[in-house]
């Protein structure tokens, strides 16, 4: 009895320092883990973070970034015309664009998944080539073929016998212009997560709804689509962000002309706060993207956390 | 080559769940000692406890006399063997069988000598060079036993090694298995839901349940000898057959099981010492689906009378499943592949009494 | 009775055959609709190559169809292979996009194998901020940003691109990674702590290589954004020693009025060149890694 309470006591005294020494351990693992870390909590801080709030604080600045003007610049802005141009142009080419893209994407996604998977590769491959050249130079291209005296796209109307188009020089062509680019560029992506999330869906439910008496409309509205709500979702939402905050297309082919119509929030954010200098009515512009983008945003998060559920459960 | 001992081991994750509640566990050198227990009881734990994969709450853990609570699992020279096989996907077979050698800056001929001794044994020596994925199932379990081995550790952990087999290759990598271990002798820990697996690996069975050790025992003890309603219900395939019952008097200072008012069956006479204070409580007779045999005219004492109505009749080859419900509880009665059974007739049984279990009803205490 | 299976069989080869023929149709129809889209994607990059084959001349008399080259020419690829201004942007290009590869790629990784096997306290909510930080567009901050490159000195300077371009590629980029990571199953690590390894070394001997088509996919996409990259070069850098390809291409070939679309197109064409190699060899690995969250596994 007494030696093993002496045992007892001497491996309790043992005990109480390797508690420590397994507190250390697990310290050095997480500090570890931490200092893995640290570079990318620093560039967030540094390069998004700091500069996200100091954009809060240049656009409460006047001109000359010598007085404090509240929310001055943001009023301003909203009274003026052509800002106003910025807010339904922006719109307008997002929300015009992203649909454009999802619809043209799902139909591709579908054309592909019908074809062999052998040959899909090839067919992705050609697909592809829009979204893989930098769409700032691709979009020199456009601006070629929509160029006033030499539009390649005239002389194909011209053989038909119809007249030029100013495709860049009036207001809602120019608008037009700007959104099939865009669709032209962002359509492939969509393509690929639709083809993806096809591929997901197991065979098996199309058979089972087969069996079960489904047309091939029934079998789109009932299986595909549910099966699919999801990526569809995410991947709107997220182009739908970077759609918003286009900044190449615009600049390229028309930098905001003609009479401003075509500017978006970025393109006009550089031409006031780098172009013209008024760097804090430039910042306050720029902010003004921000609760749509922090909507989309919450969103996205939102139907990805289900997705990790999903794909766990 | 070492002993393991867990001294009151308890796991407590976040949230105050309990998965060990503290087990003491004693494993000699060179034994081969078997985890078993239905999901969730804790035997996993148990062993990545072992292995340091897992923290203590409380309690300790001694691998060959030393304390390794806080000892990381590079330290504590073991081996584990997974589930999934878990070999590095990038690595060939050697460079899978040579990584922990080589993170122990062993001598390049010694790591070859170990490995080639390691694949002769595992007889995988045509494989080495191959990817993991380049090599069949069981064959990566092999590899898999083959980096344990080639670490010559103290102790090897087994976490379910043949769960992710075909059944055929599941038998035969048993006996495999048990072939490396009486070839190099190591103190292995197996884990396993298979009671199957537990009754012909083990030297000695460690049935868990809800984070607490049930029975410690050979397979044969564990067997024949359970000391609790779940370990009986546990090891043996099909499982007991339990009802609930009375002990009655019979006639002449016998006892008899009284499970309803047609069925009874007189209780040997040497067990009526045994279960005499039980006389009149609430109990459950259990008897094994192999001690119901169909009636013959010389049956031996001991052998009582039970007459049931057949349920289903399921023809294995060496022998006949019949299935019957007393009181809605299904019984099962291993017979002759001769036996006449049919389906909604009555069939004459005799129970080997001398083989039967009485336990508590409350506490599932076998009583003995 | 006999008739009626006659019947029977015959109705059925009929729908076997009409099943069958609407599959052809079907595949035809996808392919003969995927053909006109192909057709209509293809339209730029045709034209493109058509013009960066033209001569100056040709290109303003307008004779006959711009579709084709009459007579077809090599002098703008030749012109620009030799010119010194279009070799600095190749070569900024080049160095910023390879510096921010590496960055990007040790940033990221590091943080990825941390969030994903390690985790200490907050790195939960981290993970969450990585996602956010990637949806946060270039053309939010860039204003805020040009001030304090500004502050650093570091304006018309291209090395400011080295520091700005990781923060477009790394949240992405470490996504990517952790749910590369994430897919490697527990017992490997496992088996490399017992096997001996520390973490650093299960980081670099197992997951890296284990994880290779998503550290490719994660490459790419940071090649991708360094490469193609338009607003900063266009915001922070003006003389011509200092630019990238992006804005060197537009401020140089254009000079006022003076469009050398020629040029411009070859150029464009040999801009374009390397993400076009990239992609043709290592397009499986990509859409791979953007889409692995749109299938299970």
């Amino acid at each position: 009895m007494a030696e093993s309470s002496s045992i007892s006591v001497g491996s309790a005294a043992a005990g109480a320092t390797r508690t420590s020494s397994m507190k250390r351990f697990a310290q050095r693992r997480s500090t570890t883990a931490f200092l893995l870390c640290l570079p990318l909590i620093l560039l967030v801080a540094v390069f998004v973070i700091y500069p996200a709030f100091y954009a809060i604080y240049l656009s409460m600045l006047n001109k000359k970034m010598t007085a404090f003007v509240g929310l001055g610049n943001f009023a301003f802005l909203l009274k003026r015309h052509t800002f106003q141009l910025v807010i339904f142009q922006s719109c307008l080419f997002a929300i015009t664009a992203v649909v454009m893209k999802a619809l043209l994407g799902f139909i591709l996604a579908h054309l592909m998944h019908n074809i062999p998977s052998g040959n899909q590769k090839i067919w992705r491959g050609l697909l592809l080539v829009p979204w893989v050249i930098p769409l700032a130079l691709s979009t020199l291209t456009w601006w070629w073929m929509f160029d006033p005296s030499y539009s390649a796209f005239n002389w194909v109307l011209n053989q038909f016998g119809l007249a030029n188009v100013p495709w860049l020089g009036v207001g809602w062509i120019a608008r037009l212009c700007t959104i099939t680019v865009n669709i032209w560029f962002g359509t492939p992506f969509f393509m690929i997560m639709y083809l993806a999330a096809l591929k997901s869906v197991p065979e098996q439910l199309y058979e089972a709804a087969s069996i079960d008496g489904a047309t091939a409309r029934q079998k789109l509205v009932h299986v595909t689509l549910p099966m699919m709500r999801n990526i569809i979702s995410i991947t709107i939402l997220f182009s739908l962000i970077t759609t918003f905050a286009d900044f190449d297309i615009v600049r390229i082919l028309t930098s905001g002309g003609p009479q401003d119509m075509t500017h978006v929030f970025a393109t006009y954010a550089f031409q006031v706060g780098i172009q013209s200098g008024d760097i804090p009515l430039g910042a306050s512009d720029s902010l003004f993207m921000f609760p749509i983008l922090a909507c989309a945003a919450f969103f996205v998060l939102r139907g990805v956390t289900q997705r990790t559920k999903e794909i766990a459960a | 080559m070492a002993e393991v001992s867990c001294r009151k081991v308890v796991k407590e994750y976040d949230g105050g769940v309990q998965a060990v509640k503290g087990i003491d566990l004693d494993i000699a050198d060179h034994e081969f000692v078997v985890l078993v227990g239905p999901s969730g009881c804790g035997k996993s734990t148990t062993l990545r406890m072992i292995a340091g994969l897992e923290e203590i709450t409380s309690g300790e853990i001694w691998i060959g006399g030393d304390v390794v609570n806080d000892v990381p699992p590079r330290d504590r020279d073991i081996a584990m063997v997974f589930q999934n096989y878990a070999l590095y996907p990038h690595m060939s077979v050697f460079d899978n069988m040579a990584f922990g050698l080589k993170l122990r800056k062993f001598p390049k001929e010694e790591i070859k000598r170990r490995v080639d001794e390691a694949a002769r044994i595992l007889d995988i020596g045509m494989l080495l060079e191959r990817k993991p994925r380049a090599v069949s199932g069981g064959q990566r379990q092999r590899v898999a036993m083959g980096r344990a081995i080639v670490r010559n550790p103290k102790v090897f952990l087994f976490d379910e090694p043949l769960s992710n087999l075909d059944a055929k290759l599941r038998v035969q990598m048993r006996t495999e298995i048990k072939k490396v271990h009486q070839t190099v002798k190591t103190t292995t820990v197996y884990v396993t839901h298979d009671q199957i697996e537990a009754m012909t690996l083990a030297d000695r069975v460690v049935v868990m349940n809800h984070g607490i050790i049930e029975q410690v025992g050979s397979p044969a003890e564990v067997y024949h000898h359970p000391t609790s309603r779940f370990v009986a219900g546990f090891i043996g395939s099909p499982a007991m057959n339990f009802l609930p019952c009375h002990i009655e008097e019979a006639g002449g200072g016998g006892l008899s099981v009284r499970v309803n008012s047609a069925i009874q069956v007189a209780i040997p006479a040497e067990r009526t010492a045994r279960y005499m204070p039980f006389k009149g409580k609430e109990m459950v007779f259990g008897i094994r689906p192999e001690h119901l045999t169909q009636r013959k005219e010389e049956d031996r004492p001991g052998f009582e009378p039970l007459d049931l109505l057949v349920d289903v009749v399921e023809p294995m080859g060496m022998e006949t499943m019949v299935h019957f419900f007393v009181d809605g509880a299904p019984i099962c009665a291993r017979l002759d592949p001769a036996t006449n059974a049919e389906p909604e007739k009555m069939l004459g049984l005799t129970a080997d009494m001398n083989q039967m279990h009485i336990m508590e009803k409350d506490t599932g205490k076998v009583i003995y | 009775m006999s008739t009626t299976t006659l019947d029977a069989r015959a109705s059925a080869k009929r729908r076997k055959t009409s099943l069958h023929s609407q599959r052809l149709w079907a595949l035809w129809g996808s392919y003969a609709a995927l053909a006109v889209f192909v057709v209509i994607f293809l339209v730029p990059p045709f034209y493109t190559v058509v013009t960066s084959l033209k001569s100056s001349a040709e290109i303003s008399a307008q004779v006959g169809s711009p579709w084709m080259v009459n007579h077809p020419t090599l002098d703008n690829f030749w012109y620009l292979i030799t010119y010194p201004n279009f070799q600095t942007y190749y070569l900024n290009s080049a160095m910023i996009t390879a510096v921010t590869v590496v960055v990007s790629m040790t940033i990221s990784v590091m943080a990825a194998f941390s969030l994903s096997r390690m985790g200490f306290w907050g790195s939960q909510t981290l993970s969450t901020g990585v996602f956010l930080t990637y949806l946060v567009p270039p053309s939010l901050l860039f204003i805020p940003l040009f001030q304090i490159v500004g502050m650093m000195g570091l304006i018309n300077n291209l090395w400011c691109l080295a520091l700005l371009y990781p923060t477009l590629a790394v949240p992405f980029c470490t996504w990517i990674m952790i749910g590369y990571f994430s897919s490697i199953p527990r017992e490997l690590d496992e088996a490399a702590l017992i096997d001996g390894a520390s973490y650093i070394q299960i980081l670099l001997k197992i997951f890296i290589p284990v994880a290779m088509p998503g550290i490719i996919a994660a490459t790419i996409f940071a090649f991708t954004v360094a490469w193609g990259a338009f607003l900063y070069p266009l915001a922070y850098l003006y003389t011509s020693s200092q630019m990238v390809l992006t804005v060197g291409i537009i401020s140089d070939l254009i000079r006022g009025d003076v469009f050398q679309w020629g040029k411009i197109m070859a150029a464009c064409l040999l801009a374009s060149l390397p993400p076009i190699v990239i992609y043709a060899f290592l397009m499986d690995y990509y859409v791979a890694g953007l889409t692995a969250g749109a299938t299970k596994g």
